[in-house]
């Protein structure tokens, strides 16, 4: 069903809605960007649509809300230990169509790799309701339609901010509450169909590309910095942190914190050895696990080509090309077999 | 028979250069940064009435030189969309915009490229520089004030009567932080070290730490972000023949307000202070005179420290004699 909303009866729905959650959406913050002047579009708890950004793309994706930066698992003392709670609220994420395609991702990996369901994941991940954000125009380094993620199911609300109001498209028990406070209304769906950034993923990458220049040229830009692997909604690797607080020493907690492949340390072991310094070397597994490796594993490509790896790149490497880089080097050792 | 008062011909910006009857004008240029059109003035006076060249200054002026005494009125009469441009429509009181510049004593107050381009940048500075144009040109005592964005100092603020150097106060999430270790380890290598690792996350030693902004730059996570706008005063430095020295912290984690208010005050205590025995004096050998009590005590009237702001209490300003 499908119904308009002016802003105030949206935010009359959200009023109702927050009662029984919580609701994220990203919101632009003025003068919170890196370089002095410039804002950051992040997710955050709102309490009005006006809070919304709906022009710009988030520097960070919306995993952050399931699968949180630093997550308390478990506070410690000398005789035992106790979970943490996640709340009795559920959880909306205002989030465009890549992202809902990107907390699939997750899911296997959380919740149906090698057999084990990560509990603390699962917890926040069952209380998620989508509200997407229609894409009106695809932004420059997005490469969705590549990927096959420009299109999104699975979600309660699909909202197109038009004319002052919403369209929205509504799904399962929530119709009741937007027919509440809308007006019937008709709406098609729109996805973006084409991008400015087009990638063809190689059909299989194998070893004889490991060996090839561009990784060497790779490690000579990159700086490892791990904004790439940070702003990526795939990416979900983690490590553990055991912390023993500084006044009383005997108490702590164990946090599980988010890791990047792209960082020092990633591959760090005792005796402080690391398997994968050269930065061409991260570059390369990075890449392997988003269109190649996972795809083994699951049946499908793990980047969604939301483009966020591509925008924060300091060092304006570009992924998309590097895919496209890889793509090519394959076909060259097809056609000299 | 030429009869030139040099008093007032170098109160308007001209110079007694070695060739007797010639000057050279010093044009001002606000914080280092026009709108290229002006260039086509400096360079209609260089070739009609100058030598056809020009000498680009370290405050960030253009000198230009070989003009006759006395084209001086035409020169000033073309010279005019520059002063109502980069002058008066930045809200300095100039009366008269054919005349040429009113003072020169008060140097242009020079500025890096600051926020409008520089990634390292705490703020605009160029406006700024207006700000403080504003506030105390025309002036006829020799004052020499620079901006710069961010304690790097390319604009050499140190080696200024007043440089203003600006700061950002880090504002840590710790929610966000990974623990990847990037702003310890940078602001160790570049900054200060202010930062270091306790149980996985960063602690920041506010004495130690610079307000660069680094550690949010490099943030991959933005667990830093920028926090308020602060500046640090640095003051006294100065080249030339008698004690040449760089510029000391004299305020550091004040705001814009303080850092403006110091400044005027500045004119006062010179007003007061200073020698008229002499031809000029700078404001410096002034405070060497006085001592930095008395500096203080005229300057800091009226000023708001605020929670983080802090004023020196005594500044072993070193340098050296010849
Ligand atoms: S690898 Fe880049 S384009 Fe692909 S999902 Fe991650 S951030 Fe988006
Ligand atoms: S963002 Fe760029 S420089 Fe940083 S780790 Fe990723 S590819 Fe390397
Ligand atoms: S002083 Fe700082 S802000 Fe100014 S140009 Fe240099 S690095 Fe950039
Ligand atoms: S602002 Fe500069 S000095 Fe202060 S903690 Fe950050 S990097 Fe270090
Ligand atoms: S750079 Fe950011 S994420 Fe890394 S340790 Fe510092 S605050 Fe934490």
């Amino acid at each position: 069903m499908a119904y308009w909303l002016d802003m105030d009866s949206f935010n009359g729905i959200l009023k109702e809605l927050s009662a029984d959650n919580v609701v994220y959406a990203p919101v632009k913050m003025t003068g919170k960007g890196a370089f002095s002047g410039t804002d950051l579009v992040a997710y955050r708890e709102i309490s009005g649509v006006e809070q919304i950004e709906f022009k710009e793309k988030s520097r960070f994706s919306p995993k952050e809300i399931v699968f949180p930066i630093t997550q308390t698992l478990l506070y410690f003392t000398e005789e035992e230990y106790a979970v943490p709670g996640t709340g009795e609220k559920g959880i909306i994420v205002f989030c465009r169509p890549c992202d809902v395609n990107a907390f699939k991702r997750l899911d296997e990996i959380f919740l149906r790799n090698g057999g084990r369901v990560d509990s603390y994941y699962r917890e926040l991940r069952e209380k998620v309701r989508f509200f997407v954000i229609e894409c009106a125009e695809s932004f420059d380094s997005c490469f969705c339609v590549s990927m096959g993620t420009n299109r999104a199911d699975g979600y309660d609300v699909f909202i197109r901010a038009a004319g002052g109001g919403f369209l929205c498209d509504v799904r399962g028990d929530l119709a009741t509450l937007f027919e509440k406070f809308g007006g019937p209304a008709e709406m098609s769906l729109r996805f973006i169909e084409e991008n400015k950034t087009k990638v063809s993923i190689p059909e299989s990458v194998d070893q004889s590309v490991f060996g090839h220049g561009i990784w060497r040229e790779y490690a000579s830009r990159c700086i490892a910095c791990g904004r790439c692997t940070v702003s990526c909604p795939t990416c979900s690797c983690f490590t553990m942190q055991d912390i023993f607080y500084e006044d009383n020493p005997n108490r702590g907690e164990r946090r599980r914190v988010w890791a990047s492949c792209m960082i020092d340390g990633f591959t760090a072991m005792a005796g402080g050895h690391g398997f994968r310094e050269d930065h061409g070397d991260r570059m390369r597994f990075k890449l392997m696990h988003k269109i190649s490796d996972f795809r083994k594993r699951f049946g499908y490509n793990m980047c969604v080509g939301c483009g966020r790896c591509d925008d924060v790149c300091p060092e304006y490497i570009s992924f998309a090309r590097a895919i496209n880089r890889v793509d090519a080097l394959m076909k060259e050792a097809v056609e000299n077999v | 028979m030429l009869d030139i008062n040099t008093k007032k011909l170098m109160k308007n910006a001209y110079r007694i250069t070695k060739h007797r009857g010639i000057t050279a004008l010093r044009v001002r240029v606000l914080g280092g940064g026009l709108d290229a059109g002006y260039l086509d003035v400096i360079k209609a006076i260089a070739e009609r009435f100058g030598n056809g060249k020009v000498h680009i200054t370290t405050r960030q002026g253009f000198e230009i030189p070989g003009i006759p005494m006395e084209k001086i009125p035409g020169v000033n009469r073309l010279l005019a969309p520059v002063i109502q441009g980069l002058e008066v429509e930045m809200g300095v009181g100039i009366a008269d915009v054919n005349g040429g510049y009113p003072a020169a004593g008060t140097r242009n107050v020079s500025a890096c490229i600051g926020n409008s381009v520089c990634p390292f940048a705490n703020f605009n500075t160029t406006e700024l520089a207006g700000k403080i144009e504003k506030l105390i040109y025309p002036n006829d005592f020799h004052v020499k004030i620079a901006v710069t964005g961010c304690p790097n100092d390319c604009i050499k603020a140190h080696m200024q009567d007043i440089g203003v150097i600006g700061l950002v106060l880090p504002v840590y999430d710790p929610g966000r932080c990974m623990g990847c270790g990037a702003c310890v380890k940078n602001c160790r290598k570049v900054a200060s070290g202010a930062l270091e690792m306790v149980n996985y996350k960063v602690r920041r030693d506010h004495r130690r730490c610079l307000g660069c902004g680094e550690c949010v730059l490099k943030c991959p996570t933005s667990a830093w972000t920028r926090g308020d706008q602060y500046y640090r005063l640095v003051i006294m430095g100065r080249t030339g023949k008698k004690n040449p020295r760089l510029a000391r912290t004299f305020l550091e984690w004040v705001n814009e307000g303080a850092v403006l208010k110091v400044i005027g005050n500045m004119y006062g205590y010179i007003e007061k202070y200073i020698d008229r025995s002499l031809p000029k004096e700078h404001v410096g050998y002034i405070v060497d005179r006085t001592g930095l009590p008395v500096f203080s005590q005229e300057v800091l009237q009226g000023i708001e420290l605020g929670s983080l702001g802090r004023a020196a209490g005594f500044i072993p300003f070193g340098g050296y004699t010849y």
